[in-house]
C-alpha cells in the first residue's frame, strides 16, 4: 500500500491517522512533519498559532514511533497532532491567553488536559490564538492580532477559540483543544464548519486552564468530525482530584455513542426561544433542513419552551465579568508577566496600575469594570444576586425540557461568520453572537456544534447545536454522528472538504 | 505610659464594650488548599507550588484536616456547626497575596453562636465572664512581606520589599466574639483572659501550637465607650495585637484614648488603628470612609462544605478534657484554693505543675517551683515555660534534698540554673558546683577564725559585749562559704567561740 502523500496526510481525520500510525502505514514523525510544514506554509495568512513547538512535537512523535516499534500498546490517538488553545498552562511553553500582560510567562507546570494528552501520545504542535483571556467572539480581541477564517480570510473565525477552529479548518491540525465559557468552542466551530463540544461542567478538569469565569469555563474537544471529537473527549475527560469542581463519576461512553450514530425513537426538542427573527435566513433554512433529516432518521421532534433563556445574556454578562474581575486580579506585575513603570521610585500600587493599564486590552478592562461594579457593596444583590437567580431558573428550564425530550437543538449562532472589524466597536452586537450558546454554560450541561451546510446567501458554514442533560454527553455524539452520517451520504464528503484552498 | 489615674478616670466616666477577632494558624501538616508543608522557618519561597503561588490556571482543593480542626474548635467553643457553608473571595490588591484575593468565609461561617467562659482575678476573688462567640471560620494566610530601607518599616517609604510566600495558604481560623459588655474596669483583663483561654483551648485540642512569637496568633481588638445609660459608642478596631500582654495593653490604652477624646468633647472616628508593641499605644490607620470594598462573593473554585451529623459526632468524640473542666478537676485533686489555682494559671504553669505532680512531686512543691524559681528562669531567659528543660524527676530530687536539709532554696535555684544551662543532672550539679549546705562545724569554725583574724577590731567589740557587731563576721563567713552555710548556725558558733551570749 503506498504511503499517503503529505497533502493527503493533513486532510485525514484523527481516527484515520491514528489507525495508519498504529498499523505502521505512516510514522507519527511523518504525520507531525506534514502538519508542521502546513503550518509553515499557511499560518502567516491564517494566524491560528501564537506559538509552534516544532522540536518538542517531533520528539513526542518519535517517542510514539519508538513505542510502536517496541510493541507497546498505543492509545487510540497516539501520534496524532493537536493544537492547544493558549489558555492552557504548558510547562516551559509561553502561555499568553492572548494578552500582553502574560507576555513571556512560561508556566512551571502542565494543565491536567495537557498531561492527559501527553500520556495518550497525542502530539502537541503549539498554542493557538484567542480573544484576550477568552473574552470575545471573533479572536479580534487577541493582543497578537486576529486569526482569519479559512473559508474567507476577510472574515472572523469565531471566538474566543478562533485559533483552534481555524487550525482545523486550514488543515494545520486534525484536533484541537478549546475552552467554552459562553460559546467559545461552539461558535468558532459553527462559523468554520468544524465540530466542537462543550462537555458537562466538571467533565474535563479545569486545572491549568487560566480562568475567565470559574463557574462557566469548560475545556473540550475540537475536530473535523464527530468521531474524532469523541476520541479526543474520552482522552481528556474524567475526574481530577486537583479540580474540586471535577465530577467523580465515570465518563459517558462518547466513542461508543458516536459509533452507534442512531436517533431512532429519540425525542428531540426545538427550543422556541432560540429561533426566529434574530437568525439569518440561511441559518434558519439549513437548521430546518437538518431537523427534517433527524426526523427522517426516526427521531421524534417537538417544540419546547425555555422561557427564561431570554434573560440568559443579561445574567451571563453579570456573572462572567464578576468572576473575571476577581480571577484577573492576580495579573498585577508582581510575580510574572508584564511589569510596567518599576523605576525604583514608584509605589507598588502605581506599578500595579500602570501594568494593568498597559497589559490589558479594552474588552478586558470593560469586563473587569462591569464585574467590579456588579460585586460592589450595595449593588451585589441587584446584579450578581439577581443573575444567580436567573441562572437557577435557566437550569430549571433545562430540567423541565429534558423531562419531555432527550436532547434539545438550535442553530449554534444567529449568523454566519461576519467580517473582521464589522462588530469590534459594538460590544452589544458582539455579545449577541453567543445568545444560543450561553444558556448551557449557565446551567452546566453539555452541548455540541456540528456543521450542517453553507448558508445560500453567503456560502459560509452554518452550525447546529445539540444540548444534552448534565453527564449525558454521549447523547450529543449519538445525535451528532447520526446527522453527520446522513449529511455525508447526501454530499459524499464532509462539509470541511468544501473549504477553499489557501 | 499607662497611668492608672487616667485609666481610673476613664472607667469612672464610661462603660467599655469590647470585641475580639482572633486569627490563629492551624497546625495541619499541609496548607489550606494545596499539599505544601506548613513547617515554620524554611528558606523563603521553598514551600510553594502553583496553587499557593496563585499561578494562572491553578485551583484550590480544601484540606480536610483544616475543616476538622475548625469543627473541633467550634464544638469546644459550644458553637453550632452549620450543615452547609461556602468559602468566599475577599478581593483586594496587595503584594503579599498571590491571587489578589483571599479565600475566606464571609456570610456563611462554618461555626456560629458559641461561648467561652473566662475567669479573671479581682480584689474580691476570681470572677467569671461569659464571652459569646459570633462565628468561627476558615481562611488562608497571606505571604510575609519584609520592607527594606525607609524609616517606618512599612511598605510606603521602603527601598524595596521582599515577599516570602511560604506562609501564603497556611490555614487560619478566625474566631470572632459578640460584643462583650458589663466588664467595666476589668475589660482589659477579660480580653487577656479570653485570648489566654482560647490559646489553652487550641493547645488542648491540638489544632494549633499557638506559637505567638512566630506570629501564629494575631488579634484585632474592638473597643467603644459609652456613658452609662447611653447607646454604644463608635468603635475603633486595633490591629496587630500579637501577644497576651499586648491584648490587655491595647484595650487599656484605647479606653484611655477614647475617654480623653470624648471627655474633651471630641468624636470617635470609626477607624482601623495599628498597635505598637514598643510603646503600648496605637496610631490611626485608615478610617471607615476610606475602607476597602472587598467585593465578597462565593468562591466558585470550591464546593460547599457540608459536614454531616455523623462526622460532627465523630469529631465531638475526639474532644479532649477542656481546660476549664480540667482546672476544676486539678484544683480538687491538689486540694488548693481557687486563688492558688489562679496563680498557677496566671503563671502559665498549669501543664508543668500537672506533669510534675504526675511525676511524683508534691502538689505544693510543684506549684512553688513552677510559679517561683522556674518561672523566673523562664522570664530571665525569655523562654516559654514549656521550654524550661526541667523534668518532674529533677524537681522531685531537688525537693527531697531541700526536705532533708542538704539544700536550701537559694542553692536549689542554682541547681535549676545548672539544669537550664545543660550542666547535667541534679546530683551532678550539686557536686560539680559544690552546692551542699555546709554543716560541718570544723569547716565553719575555720572560716570564723579566719574572719575574726581579718577583722580584729570587730572581734574585740563582740568580746566587749557588742553582740550586734557579730553581723559583720557572719557576713564574711557567708561570703567565704559562698552562701552554703546556714547563717543562724554561723552566728551560734561565732558567739560560742568568743564566749559571749545574746
Ligand atoms: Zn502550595
Amino acid at each position: 500500500m503506498p504511503s499517503p502523500s503529505e497533502a493527503g496526510l493533513i486532510r485525514q481525520g484523527a481516527s484515520v491517522l491514528a489507525h495508519a500510525i498504529a498499523a505502521g502505514e505512516v510514522s507519527a514523525e511523518e504525520v507531525t512533519r506534514a502538519h508542521l510544514d502546513r503550518i509553515a506554509e499557511v499560518d502567516d495568512r491564517v494566524h491560528a498559532f501564537l506559538e509552534v513547538v516544532g522540536e518538542s512535537a517531533l520528539a513526542s512523535a518519535v517517542e510514539v514511533d519508538r513505542a510502536r516499534a517496541s510493541g507497546e500498546q498505543l492509545g487510540p490517538l497516539a501520534g496524532v497532532p493537536i493544537a492547544v488553545k493558549d489558555v492552557m498552562a504548558m510547562r516551559g511553553v509561553p502561555t499568553t491567553c492572548g494578552s500582553r500582560i502574560l507576555e513571556g510567562w512560561r508556566p512551571p507546570y502542565d494543565a491536567t488536559v495537557v498531561e492527559r494528552l501527553r500520556a495518550a501520545g497525542v502530539v502537541i504542535l503549539g498554542k493557538t490564538n484567542m480573544d484576550e483571556f477568552a473574552m470575545g467572539s471573533s479572536t479580534e480581541h487577541s493582543a497578537y492580532g486576529p486569526t482569519r477564517n479559512p473559508w474567507d480570510l476577510e472574515r472572523i473565525p469565531g471566538g474566543s477559540g478562533g485559533g483552534s477552529a481555524a487550525a482545523l479548518a486550514s488543515f494545520e491540525a486534525p484536533l484541537a483543544i478549546g475552552t467554552d465559557t459562553g460559546g467559545s468552542i461552539r461558535q468558532p466551530a459553527a462559523v468554520t464548519g468544524t465540530v466542537g463540544v462543550k462537555p458537562t461542567y466538571g467533565g474535563v478538569s479545569r486545572y491549568g486552564l487560566v480562568a475567565l469565569a470559574s463557574s462557566l469555563d469548560q475545556a473540550g474537544p475540537c475536530a473535523r468530525s464527530v468521531i474524532d471529537a469523541a476520541l479526543l473527549h474520552s482522552v481528556i475527560a474524567g475526574h481530577d482530584p486537583r479540580d474540586s469542581t471535577s465530577i467523580d463519576a465515570p465518563v459517558p461512553d462518547v466513542v461508543a455513542a458516536a459509533r452507534r450514530a442512531d436517533v431512532r425513537g429519540l425525542r428531540i426538542g426545538l427550543v422556541r426561544e432560540l429561533t426566529g427573527d434574530g437568525y439569518q435566513a440561511g441559518v434558519s433554512q439549513r437548521f430546518a433542513e437538518a431537523v427534517a433529516i433527524l426526523e427522517g432518521l426516526g427521531a421524534q421532534v417537538v417544540e419546547v419552551s425555555c422561557p427564561h433563556f431570554d434573560y440568559a445574556l443579561g445574567a451571563y454578562y453579570l456573572i462572567l465579568p464578576a468572576e473575571a474581575s476577581s480571577n484577573l486580579a492576580r495579573f498585577d506585575g508582581m510575580r510574572y508577566g508584564l511589569r510596567v513603570g518599576d523605576d525604583g521610585e514608584r509605589s507598588v500600587e502605581d506599578v500595579m496600575s500602570l501594568t494593568r493599564e498597559a497589559g490589558f486590552g479594552a474588552e478586558v478592562k470593560r469586563r473587569i469594570m462591569i464585574g467590579t461594579y456588579a460585586l460592589s457593596s450595595g449593588y451585589y444583590d441587584a446584579y450578581y444576586g439577581q443573575a444567580q437567580k436567573v441562572r437557577t431558573l435557566i437550569t430549571r428550564d433545562f430540567a423541565a425540557a429534558f423531562e419531555q425530550v432527550d436532547v434539545l437543538v438550535s442553530p449554534t449562532t444567529p449568523t454566519t461568520a461576519f467580517r473582521i472589524g464589522e462588530k469590534v466597536d459594538d460590544p452589544l452586537a458582539m455579545y449577541l453572537n453567543d445568545i444560543a450558546t450561553i444558556p448551557v454554560n449557565l446551567a452546566g450541561n453539555a452541548a455540541m456544534s456540528l456543521p450542517i451546510g453553507l448558508a445560500p446567501e453567503d456560502g459560509l458554514p452554518v452550525g447546529l447545536q445539540i444540548m444534552a442533560p448534565p453527564m449525558a454527553d454521549d447523547r450529543l455524539y449519538l445525535v451528532g454522528a447520526a446527522l453527520e452520517a446522513a449529511l455525508l451520504d447526501r454530499w459524499g464528503h464532509l462539509l470541511i472538504e468544501e473549504v477553499p484552498s489557501l | 505610659m499607662t497611668s492608672p489615674t487616667a485609666y481610673d478616670a476613664a472607667i469612672a466616666g464610661f462603660e467599655p464594650v469590647i470585641g475580639l477577632e482572633t486569627h490563629v494558624e492551624l497546625s495541619t501538616a499541609s496548607k489550606m488548599f494545596c499539599s505544601c508543608s506548613t513547617e515554620f522557618g524554611a528558606d523563603a519561597n521553598t514551600q510553594v507550588c502553583p496553587v499557593c503561588l496563585g499561578l494562572p490556571g491553578s485551583l484550590p482543593v480544601v484540606n480536610r484536616a483544616a475543616v476538622e480542626s475548625t469543627i473541633r474548635m467550634g464544638l469546644a467553643l459550644n458553637c453550632r456547626i452549620v450543615p452547609w457553608c461556602r468559602f468566599a473571595r475577599k478581593n483586594y490588591f496587595y503584594p503579599d497575596m498571590p491571587k489578589d484575593y483571599q479565600v475566606s468565609q464571609y456570610d456563611e461561617p462554618l461555626c456560629i453562636d458559641g461561648y467561652l467562659d473566662v475567669t479573671v482575678d479581682t480584689d474580691d476573688g476570681p470572677r467569671q465572664f461569659r464571652v459569646e462567640i459570633e462565628r468561627v471560620h476558615m481562611e488562608e494566610d497571606t505571604g510575609k512581606l519584609t520592607h527594606a530601607g525607609g524609616a517606618t518599616g512599612r511598605i510606603h517609604g521602603a527601598d524595596y520589599s521582599l515577599v516570602d510566600y511560604n506562609r501564603a495558604g497556611i490555614p487560619l481560623i478566625e474566631i470572632v466574639t459578640k460584643p462583650v459588655v458589663g466588664t467595666g474596669t476589668l475589660a482589659p483583663l477579660v480580653a487577656k483572659a479570653y485570648v489566654t483561654e482560647l490559646r489553652d483551648l487550641m493547645r488542648a485540642l491540638g489544632v494549633s501550637d499557638v506559637r505567638m512569637e512566630e506570629g501564629s496568633l494575631r488579634c484585632d481588638v474592638n473597643v467603644s465607650l459609652n456613658r452609662p445609660g447611653d447607646p454604644w459608642g463608635t468603635r475603633s478596631e486595633t490591629k496587630n495585637v500579637n501577644s497576651l500582654r499586648s491584648v490587655e495593653r491595647a484595650v487599656r490604652s484605647e479606653i484611655e484614648r477614647q475617654a480623653d477624646v470624648l471627655s474633651s468633647g471630641g468624636r470617635i472616628v470609626q477607624e482601623t488603628r495599628h498597635f505598637h508593641e514598643d510603646t503600648g499605644r496605637s496610631t490611626s490607620g485608615r478610617s471607615k470612609e476610606q475602607a476597602e470594598d472587598y467585593r465578597y462573593f462565593p468562591e466558585p473554585d470550591l464546593l460547599p462544605v457540608a459536614p454531616d451529623a455523623a462526622w460532627i459526632d465523630e469529631l465531638r468524640a475526639t474532644l479532649p478534657e477542656l481546660p476549664a473542666l480540667k482546672r476544676a478537676r486539678l484544683q480538687q485533686e491538689w486540694g488548693i484554693s481557687e486563688r492558688e489555682l489562679q496563680s498557677i494559671v496566671n503563671a502559665g504553669a498549669l501543664e508543668q505543675v500537672a506533669a510534675a505532680v504526675a511525676g511524683g512531686v508534691d502538689p505544693a512543691a510543684a506549684r512553688k517551683w513552677w510559679t517561683g524559681e522556674l518561672h523566673r528562669i523562664a522570664s530571665d531567659r525569655d523562654l516559654e515555660l514549656a521550654d524550661v528543660p526541667v523534668t518532674p524527676a529533677q524537681i522531685a530530687r531537688v525537693e527531697s534534698l531541700v526536705a532533708s536539709g542538704s539544700l536550701n532554696d537559694k542553692l536549689a535555684r542554682q541547681v535549676f540554673e545548672g539544669i537550664a544551662n545543660g550542666e547535667g543532672d541534679v546530683d551532678g550539679i550539686v557536686a560539680a558546683r559544690g552546692l551542699a549546705v555546709v554543716s560541718d562545724d570544723s569547716a565553719l569554725l575555720e572560716a570564723i577564725d579566719e574572719a575574726l583574724a581579718a577583722q580584729p577590731d570587730v572581734a574585740e567589740k563582740i568580746r566587749g559585749g557588742k553582740v550586734q557587731a557579730a553581723g559583720a563576721i557572719v557576713g564574711a563567713v557567708m561570703k567565704a562559704t559562698r552562701g552554703q552555710a546556714d547563717a543562724a548556725k554561723v552566728r551560734e558558733l561565732l558567739l560560742g567561740r568568743l564566749g559571749v551570749s545574746e
